[in-house]
């Protein structure tokens, strides 16, 4: 399949070679290299490449259906899950396979965070939604969880908002507060890398702009992800912009320069609101 | 008549043979309720709960029999509950959807309709017969947990599918393992659907008659059982036994005993909605 891709059509060869992204000495935290992935007989990802700056926000955009989300999930193997699901190629972190069959995926996941389209906190209270994390992996010291829920909830904006009542049931709080809580709790367990899957999508603008305040602040410590389908926003956010399309990256960069000066067409076409 | 008079028109009368219908479920349920109670109240008394049965109706009590039906539940639901459960979180959580487990689903599910006395022939000849239980209580047990563990299956898989997924994923997306995820997320979420099938499960079991009479439940039981192993008899087979006797009294002795029946089948469906409830007011979202 992949050697018959390559004859027939010459042009996914050039993105096999990897975009350049003008990183000024950046590291990079996250590296795709060749990634196919494929649904029973669906292919949904063909042939991705493209590394991930460290302490940097990379935004995957493009319309519905084209992969961006199954890409972001490979990063935390959340497609694990799904039956029929099969990826060739492979994806590092840190330089280390994280699909090789020693990785725990555990562990693996107390490194790479998420953040889902929907919030989606556990019924119960503020103060146990982000002590989860901290509760599974058996430590016992509520001291020190009681510091980590404190200091998440802080570095969340949410402290204040809530006036420190950890108690409050998660659900009775907003969508965008629920939403910040679930950044929380992602942030609670230490973990170097964020993926965001189309965070605000389900906020009003106001909340989502507190949200986009927020990845800003967080991208000091962290490295970020996000999948968005809101143009501007990767615009205000991002540093790094990929573009997918059915499947392929057609454009990866720096945002400015994909928002602005597009190599491809179709990028230009997409972020005009031509199609997609 | 113009389209939306023949819609309003429909309306009225599917509204109307919904009320017929309703109606007669519960004015057939009324009579009969109403005609036991008006034959078999006169026969309630404490002495009818606590004396033993004799061959004279008016000495007759239900003592051995509810007995043996307390006892009968109780070792059900020790069987029934984690054999029924742990299938049913096996199926949903870890099973592999392919063709062998969807086999394996409509299986379940016929099993459910498969007639109790089949049941009661298959726990006369394992249970009592090959594994020598006898006809004791834990021969009854066991024939009945077979019988009611594919509805605890079903309806322990369909509470499970109830829990969004979003839950899992946040879960899983933190680092938890499978069962760290099933245990403090998934359960919880799901026990009162769990609790409310396990229940109308063991509702249907304290009713059967057919397989327990098969497995040996006895109708002249001189003394309550005092260990797994003794022989029984419950309050179905009692109430048929009586009812099969030609003399009035004993049919009235019959009537009473259904009401002590229904009493306790009433009483845990009681539960049933009151956990329901009780958990489902914490589990919103």
């Amino acid at each position: 399949m992949d050697s018959q891709t390559k004859s027939n059509q010459p042009k996914t060869s050039q993105v096999k070679t990897k975009p350049k992204l003008n990183s000024k000495n950046q590291s990079f935290k996250l590296q795709a290299n060749n990634v196919d992935v494929f649904y029973d007989d669906f292919q949904a990802i063909e042939n991705i490449s493209l590394d991930i700056v460290e302490q940097s926000i990379t935004a995957f955009i493009g319309p519905s259906g084209c992969g961006k989300s199954t890409f972001l999930r490979l990063f935390n193997r959340m497609n694990d899950y799904i039956d029929g699901f099969l990826m060739n190629g492979s994806i590092l972190l840190d330089g280390n396979d994280i699909y090789d069959s020693s990785i725990n995926v555990e562990e693996l996941r107390k490194t790479v965070g998420m953040v889902f389209q929907k919030p989606n906190p556990f019924p119960k209270s503020v103060y146990e939604n982000v002590a989860y994390g901290l509760r599974i992996q058996g430590i016992k010291d509520e001291e020190y969880i009681e510091n980590r829920v404190v200091e998440s909830l802080k570095q969340a904006t949410l402290y204040n908002e809530i006036e420190g009542n950890l108690e409050k049931q998660a659900l009775a709080l907003s969508g965008g507060q629920q939403q910040r809580l679930c950044i929380a709790r992602a942030l609670a367990v230490k973990p170097s890398i964020l993926l965001m899957d189309e965070p605000t999508s389900a906020l009003d603008p106001i909340s989502s702009g507190k949200i986009e305040d927020l990845i800003h602040e967080l991208k000091k410590e962290f490295t970020i992800v996000i999948v968005t389908h809101n143009m501007q926003q990767a615009a205000r956010v991002s540093d790094n912009t990929a573009f997918l399309y059915m499947g392929k990256l057609i454009e990866y960069g720096d945002t400015q320069k994909i928002f602005t000066n597009p190599e491809k067409d179709r990028t230009q076409n997409y972020i005009t609101g031509r199609f997609g | 008549m113009n389209r939306a008079k023949i819609n309003r028109l429909k309306d009225k009368a599917f509204k109307y043979f919904g009320i017929f219908a309703s109606v007669i479920g519960i004015v057939i349920l009324a009579i009969f309720i109403g005609f036991v109670i008006y034959m078999g109240i006169q026969r309630l008394s404490w002495d009818f709960m606590v004396e033993l049965p004799s061959r004279f109706a008016e000495n007759s009590g239900i003592y051995t029999a509810w007995m043996g039906t307390v006892w009968i539940m109780v070792f059900t639901t020790l069987i029934s509950f984690p054999l029924g459960v742990g299938a049913g979180i096996y199926l949903e959580e870890y099973g592999k959807k392919n063709r062998w487990s969807s086999f394996l689903e409509i299986n379940i599910s016929n099993l459910a309709s498969v007639p109790s006395i089949i049941y009661g022939l298959l726990g006369l000849g394992v249970f009592v017969r090959m594994m020598q239980m006898g006809n004791s209580i834990l021969a009854g047990a066991l024939t009945l947990s077979l019988l009611i563990l594919p509805i605890i299956i079903v309806s322990t898989r369909e509470a499970i599918k109830a829990v969004p997924s979003s839950i899992r994923d946040a879960s899983n997306a933190l680092g938890a393992s499978k069962w760290q995820t099933i245990w403090h997320q998934v359960l919880p979420a799901s026990f009162g659907g769990i609790l409310t099938g396990v229940i109308l499960a063991l509702s249907r079991a304290i009713g059967e008659t057919a397989p327990l009479i098969v497995v040996g439940a006895l109708v002249y039981v001189p003394f309550a059982p005092q260990s797994p192993l003794d022989e029984f008899t419950v309050l179905p087979v009692q109430i048929y036994n009586w009812v099969s006797r030609p003399q009035e009294e004993f049919v009235i002795n019959a009537a009473a005993a259904i009401i002590v029946l229904l009493g306790i089948t009433f009483i845990m469906n009681g539960i049933a909605v009151y956990f329901r409830n009780k958990w489902q007011n914490k589990m919103q979202w």
